[in-house]
């Protein structure tokens, strides 16, 4: 067995030089320092990825993407096939934590300013898959086609539409007419299976490639420290089996999440029923939501709802392209100003998650 | 030393035929990215359907219709909310929140029409009268004849 391996790694090596690679390997350093425990997270959203992409391939084996047939086919799913419930329901968990981790990355990466020079694209990658990752969510969600999800389709694009001018156009293209109906589910269906997974398999590959290429960032002030004085750990075995494990768990926490609170399926989605009491978005989209709740209809001039687009919308082009304008971090220099922006989106999204969970 | 300086630098004919080419290969390349993307960009436009357009429909028997209730009426491919008042008398609105396009309901214990998404209230004159909503339902008209409610658009 080890002959025919160590035949096979010949083969291999005599055409693309595997030696260069496990070279390059071997020599990978992780930094060791009392942030190190965030490193993971990047892996974990990684791994959570994998089991969607997984998940959702047997998924799209029986499921039917037509206004008549969704809500039936994963009724079906759910009650028919083996193990179809555990599929679906893993698939749903997976979308949350998925969300959840990745948030956790993007934060822990903000705080300790590894968006820094020379890392600036790696976090703008990071950032658009975040940005496709609430797409995949959203576009999801339509897809079994039930009451809450009808509802909260219509309002997320709605808002697109407030957009001036370029509104419109594009809350026609997403729901494929001027009301949800069933296109909006053909098409929602397509960008969820097609179009997010090609574009986000492309920035995932970026990101990653700069990761290898580039090596872990080290917090600022450390990376001048004398090279006798850092603590490092071999990539392989020891951080990569400090990943596995940490995959193990998060596996099994899915496995009880999905077993015993099973993701439910809800009413079928009828377009001639009023909005139902408590009808709320996806705890990720919370905060927006419970924002909106607030905003008077007309705040001097401006449409309320225009007002909160705007500003959340702008928030977020400041977040994505923050490498490029927090000079001081770049120079490698403490910048608390940052830090007291991210404590307030951090305090803000939990506040406003809360209230608008208890609401 | 004449012949030098034209073998170094194209002469004014050769320029000319140069930018020909450019701006013909240039033009060519733009002709045929419009004629790849037009096609593409226009097939993303969902094209009108064909809608019988309703003016009226109708609704039931006005016995049936209990006072202090509300109910969605189907009116063509739009939601229609028809309100009886406590003291009998008959509303109808777009059941579409100006707001955020969710479908509002009648709530008997607020007396008011209710959307349910962000927690928007108009009266049952369709006035938004609180939370987010930006103006009024649109309203329609409700038409008794004998004892069958009948709900149009107001022309």
């Amino acid at each position: 067995m080890t002959m025919l391996l160590r035949k096979l790694y010949t083969w291999i090596d005599e055409r693309v030089q595997l030696r260069t690679l496990v070279e390059f390997l071997g020599k990978k350093y992780v930094p060791v320092h009392r942030h190190s425990v965030w490193y993971y997270f990047g892996g974990v959203s990684l791994f959570l990825f994998i089991i969607q992409v997984v998940t959702g391939i047997l998924l799209l084996l029986y499921y039917k993407g037509s206004e008549e047939l969704a809500f039936e086919s994963i009724q079906f799913i759910m009650s028919k096939v083996s193990f179809g419930w555990l599929i679906r329901s893993i698939h749903s968990w997976t979308a949350n934590l998925f969300i959840l981790t990745a948030m956790i990355h993007m934060f822990s990466v903000y705080f300790e300013k590894a968006y820094r020079k020379p890392r600036e694209v790696t976090w703008l990658t990071g950032m658009l898959m975040f940005f496709l990752a609430l797409g995949f969510g959203f576009s999801g969600y339509l897809l079994p086609w039930n009451e809450l999800a009808f509802f909260a389709t219509k309002v997320g694009t709605d808002i697109a539409g407030i957009i001036p001018v370029i509104g419109k156009p594009i809350m026609v293209f997403l729901r494929g007419g001027e009301e949800v109906t069933g296109a909006t589910l053909s098409r929602f269906f397509g960008f969820h299976v097609a179009v997010l997974p090609g574009a986000f398999t492309v920035l995932l590959g970026i990101h990653l490639l700069l990761v290898q290429r580039q090596g872990m960032s080290e917090p600022l002030g450390m990376e001048h420290a004398p090279p006798g004085e850092k603590k490092v750990m071999p990539f392989f075995p020891n951080f990569l089996l400090r990943d596995l494990l940490f995959w193990l768990i998060v596996l099994n926490l899915l496995a009880i999440l999905a077993v015993f609170f099973p993701w439910e399926l809800g009413k079928k989605a009828d377009l001639f029923a009023p909005a139902p009491a408590g009808i709320k978005p996806e705890w990720y989209f919370l905060f927006m939501f419970q924002t909106l709740k607030y905003i008077p209809a007309q705040v001097w001039v401006v449409d309320g709802e225009i007002l909160g687009i705007a500003v959340f919308s702008i928030a977020g082009i400041l977040w994505t392209f923050i490498p490029f304008w927090d000079r001081k971090s770049a120079r490698g220099e403490q910048n608390r100003f940052i830090n007291y922006i991210g404590l307030f989106v951090v305090f803000y999204i939990i506040l406003l998650t809360i209230v608008g969970w208890l609401a | 030393m004449n012949e030098q300086h034209d073998s170094s630098s194209p002469q004014p004919y050769q320029q000319s035929k140069r930018d020909f080419l450019q701006y013909f290969l240039g033009g060519s390349v733009f002709a045929w990215m419009a004629s790849v993307l037009y096609p593409v960009l226009a097939y993303l436009k969902p094209p009108k359907q064909a809608e019988v357009e309703v003016m009226s429909v109708k609704v039931g028997k006005l016995a049936d219709i209990q006072p202090d209730t509300g109910q969605i009426v189907k009116f063509g491919t739009k939601p229609v909310i028809l309100v009886r008042a406590g003291n009998g008398d008959l509303y109808a609105y777009a059941a579409t929140c100006t707001h955020l396009d969710c479908t509002v309901q009648y709530r008997a214990d607020m007396g008011l029409i209710w959307c349910a998404c962000h927690n928007g209230k108009y009266d049952l004159n369709g006035r938004n009268v609180a939370g987010p909503p930006p103006r009024p339902l649109d309203e329609f008209r409700v038409v008794v004849q004998g004892d069958e409610v009948f709900v149009s658009k107001k022309t």
